[in-house]
């Protein structure tokens, strides 16, 4: 595999070297994350408020999620990570096929994991488990609090995961047709920025919706 | 290629961004973060003119103490458009937007945004957005005011909250495109020479502005789609019968919307320290407290939220920590009063019509910036929550602070926009007029406020009416102030004399290219060798204003000598690209 060189490729407007284009884009990144760690955070913060006031009603509600569906779903999302970030640092290094191996095996295991989800509502729903259902199966009433956030949460998550297999798709195909000199640019470590706040996000997830409860 | 050709295309003969594409398709799909402004400057100006309209509405219900123009539903819905669209779709965007958008690039030397194509999605965003809540408005409308407060817009309000919230949700994201974008372009952008602590005010404004929109916006986003989900879903976060927290939604809401009153407000700021440094022919006092308190606003700004919820039955406790927070907010707020009122102090003032406008945002906003210490106090609020006083107190920040900035920028920046000048006398008396008016209609509001008239109400007591027609005779003077602009600006793009590169011998960098600017900015870019605002070094009397003796702050020389060879600094040619290496 020879390192890729394309002569002709430039830095986007309005910059005038790779290094800074790649500086700016990871810095924007960055700044973009911080963003959705506010986002994900005010939801995470109101959980906490209300698992403090409803800690029983948590424990009751937290014991009926699918605890297989929600670990087996983690070790998938943590795997892609390491196949993103494996192609993160193949780009690098100029290694083409190695880079489109990795997000190949990203955007793969991202479906899977949506297809498990998928499964996991399916069981949800046929269960009942709906905030505002009338045969909402559980009691206290503070139980449908915690699966508004169980919805809300993984509903969000999913929602960005969507958006972030659509873009390792779209950044593979950038690869394959050479359309800006990825080896400098930046992008893939931009890209990778983004998918693992999707599975930080996760990681904080899990415990909160599948553990609560099962001490 | 000699410099002598590349003078000839991208320098001062280069055609303006103005005359870059005649064709729709040229404005509708630029990355030119000038003609991006001017789709802004469109956008805002008729979401500007909806929200008038409803409040034109409803000064002349208020006029009389019975119901005669709208019915009550209609009155809750006009507040709500009016709340809705002033505060996101114009107030929001209003200056980083239009003249950030257009100006900072410029400013520090730079040929662009960092994120051209993100700039142009984040207009498309803002219109998505803005369409949203004008279909609900043309649905039937929403009445819930402008903070969806729960559980009134989660379970009880019929109107069409789910589409307005979803607007709001829209815009919310251009507007942190554009936060992302400046915060991100000031870092990796600035030409060299340019050093954090040499770069202007406005910049340094819009870059504490661009912190608080990316860390505050999210939370909004957060509440609305708490409401949302709820509306749609049945989600029962904020549904107090299942133990839900609607008062959830107003620590979300506010850790976003306090914060939000200075994503208004300290653009404005920045716009009007360019303007009274310029108008006085004064260094700034103080830059490095000026810089602090941009900075300390931003980061206090986010642990004040709590003083709109001194009755929503927060614990008392929580209540007088924000209280004292309120208070300490206040502080560089004062500093950047006294250090404006200290650059004044020995300058050589003249009062052109930006300067009058930055006049009316220095003593509007003290007026509003005291009253709302009268507010951030725990026994008068509970007194005054949701009066009047509260109505005038915002008002005076939002529209007697943000909107005469944006007035103040648009007259000092309009001839580097469209390279004309204007009639200074008419827009001198706009600006005289608009300060009357507006304390006319709102002065009156702190008093009713303080004898209790209650906000949103479209009846009221007999005892109020002399408050209240003077209110709304006050609007209509407003009005007046708003509309003449549009005739006279109107009137410069065709008829208006050319204005020159630099009409006002200001020092900024945008002054050193030509007025419109070429597409790409600077020919070669300029070097920055000294502090901003070097006035008084270099122009002790203002009669020598028109020989420019001052220097520009990026060449070192004057400004005409600077462009005589066509070209706009001494730097490198702005089009050279480095060399391409790890």
């Amino acid at each position: 595999m020879s390192r890729v060189t394309s002569p002709g490729a430039e830095p986007n407007e309005p910059f005038l070297s790779w290094q800074r284009q790649r500086e700016a884009a990871t810095f924007g990144l960055w700044i973009f994350l911080a963003s959705e760690v506010v986002f994900f955070g005010a939801l995470i913060v109101a959980y906490g408020a209300h698992r403090f006031l409803y800690s029983a009603a948590f424990e009751t509600a937290g014991a009926e999620t699918n605890i297989w569906y929600g670990s087996i779903n983690t070790a998938i999302l943590l795997t892609s990570s390491a196949t993103m970030a494996v192609a993160a640092w193949a780009a690098k290094a100029g290694l083409k096929r190695t880079v489109l191996i990795g997000l190949s095996l990203t955007a793969a295991l991202g479906f899977a994991f949506l297809v498990l989800k998928g499964f996991e509502y399916r069981e949800d729903i046929h269960e009942h488990l709906v905030p505002g259902s009338p045969a909402f199966p559980l009691a206290p009433a503070q139980t449908q609090i915690f699966f508004s956030y169980y919805w809300a949460m993984t509903g969000v998550h999913a929602i960005h995961l969507t958006i972030g297999i659509g873009a390792v798709l779209w950044i593979a195909f950038v690869v394959l047709t050479d359309r800006t000199d990825w080896t400098r640019s930046g992008t893939l470590h931009g890209l990778a920025l983004y998918w693992h706040l999707i599975d930080v996000v996760w990681i904080v997830l899990y415990p909160l919706l599948y553990l609560a409860g099962r001490g | 290629m000699s410099d002598a050709t590349i003078d000839v295309t991208r320098g001062a003969g280069a055609p303006s961004y103005l005359s870059a594409g005649h064709r729709i398709r040229s404005w509708l799909l630029t990355t030119d973060h000038k003609r991006i402004a001017i789709l802004y400057f469109a956008a805002i100006t008729v979401f500007f003119l909806i929200g008038g309209a409803a409040a034109t509405l409803m000064r002349m219900e208020l006029f009389t103490p019975g119901a005669d123009v709208v019915s009550a539903d209609g009155y809750n819905k006009l507040f709500t458009l009016h709340g809705v669209i002033m505060v996101w779709f114009f107030l929001v965007p209003s200056i980083p937007t239009t003249l950030g958008n257009f100006v900072l690039p410029l400013a520090i030397g730079a040929r662009d945004v960092a994120f051209p194509r993100l700039n142009l999605l984040s207009w498309y965003l803002t219109v998505a957005g803005g369409l949203l809540v004008l279909t609900s408005l043309l649905a039937g409308g929403v009445d819930t005011g402008w903070t969806f407060y729960t559980p009134y817009s989660s379970l009880y309000s019929n109107s069409y909250v789910t589409l307005a919230a979803m607007g709001v949700f829209v815009a919310g994201f251009g507007t942190i495109a554009t936060g992302l974008n400046f915060i991100v372009t000031v870092h990796t952008q600035r030409t060299p020479g340019l050093t954090w602590g040499r770069l202007p005010l406005f910049v340094w404004a819009h870059y504490a502005t661009s912190i608080i929109i990316v860390l505050g916006t999210p939370a909004l986003a957060a509440a609305l789609l708490m409401v949302v989900a709820e509306r749609l879903f049945g989600l029962g976060l904020l549904d107090p019968a299942r133990g839900g927290d609607p008062i959830i939604f107003q620590h979300v809401f506010w850790f976003y919307s306090h914060p939000a009153v200075y994503i208004m407000l300290l653009p404005g700021m920045g716009v009007v320290t360019e303007i009274i440094t310029c108008f006085a022919r004064r260094r700034v006092f103080g830059y490095p407290m000026m810089v602090a308190a941009l900075l300390a606003i931003a980061v206090v700004s986010f642990f004040v939220w709590g003083h709109h919820m001194f009755v929503s039955g927060q614990s008392l406790y929580a209540s007088l920590i924000f209280s004292f927070l309120s208070f300490v907010i206040a502080v560089p707020s004062a500093i950047k009063v006294f250090n404006w009122t200290a650059t004044l102090y020995g300058g050589h003032i003249t009062f052109e019509s930006p300067m009058l406008y930055a006049m009316g945002f220095v003593g509007l906003f003290t007026l509003g910036g005291l009253s709302g210490l009268f507010l951030a106090s725990v026994p008068i609020d509970v007194h005054v929550h949701d009066t009047y006083f509260v109505v005038a107190h915002f008002h005076y920040i939002m529209v007697g602070g943000t909107v005469a900035a944006f007035f103040a920028g648009l007259h000092f920046w309009w001839p580097k926009i469209t390279g004309r000048t204007y009639p200074e006398a008419m827009a001198k008396a706009a600006a005289i007029l608009m300060f009357l008016g507006f304390n006319f209609t709102f002065a009156p509001q702190f008093v009713l406020g303080y004898m209790g008239m209650p906000r949103r109400y479209h009846v009221y007591l007999d005892q109020f009416q002399v408050w209240h027609a003077a209110s709304s005779l006050g609007a209509v003077l407003l009005a007046v102030a708003y509309i003449l602009p549009v005739f006279y600006l109107g009137w410069s793009l065709v008829r208006g004399r050319p204005a020159g590169d630099d009409p006002w011998s200001a020092t900024g960098l945008e002054w050193q290219t030509a007025s419109p600017p070429p597409e790409h900015n600077f020919a070669r870019l300029p070097i920055v060798r000294e502090k901003p605002y070097a006035y008084h070094e270099h122009d002790e009397h203002p009669q020598e204003r028109e020989a420019t003796t001052h220097r520009a702050q990026g060449t070192g020389r004057t400004p005409g000598e600077a462009r005589a060879d066509g070209a706009s600094g001494d730097g490198p040619r702005a089009d050279d690209r480095e060399e391409a290496r790890e």
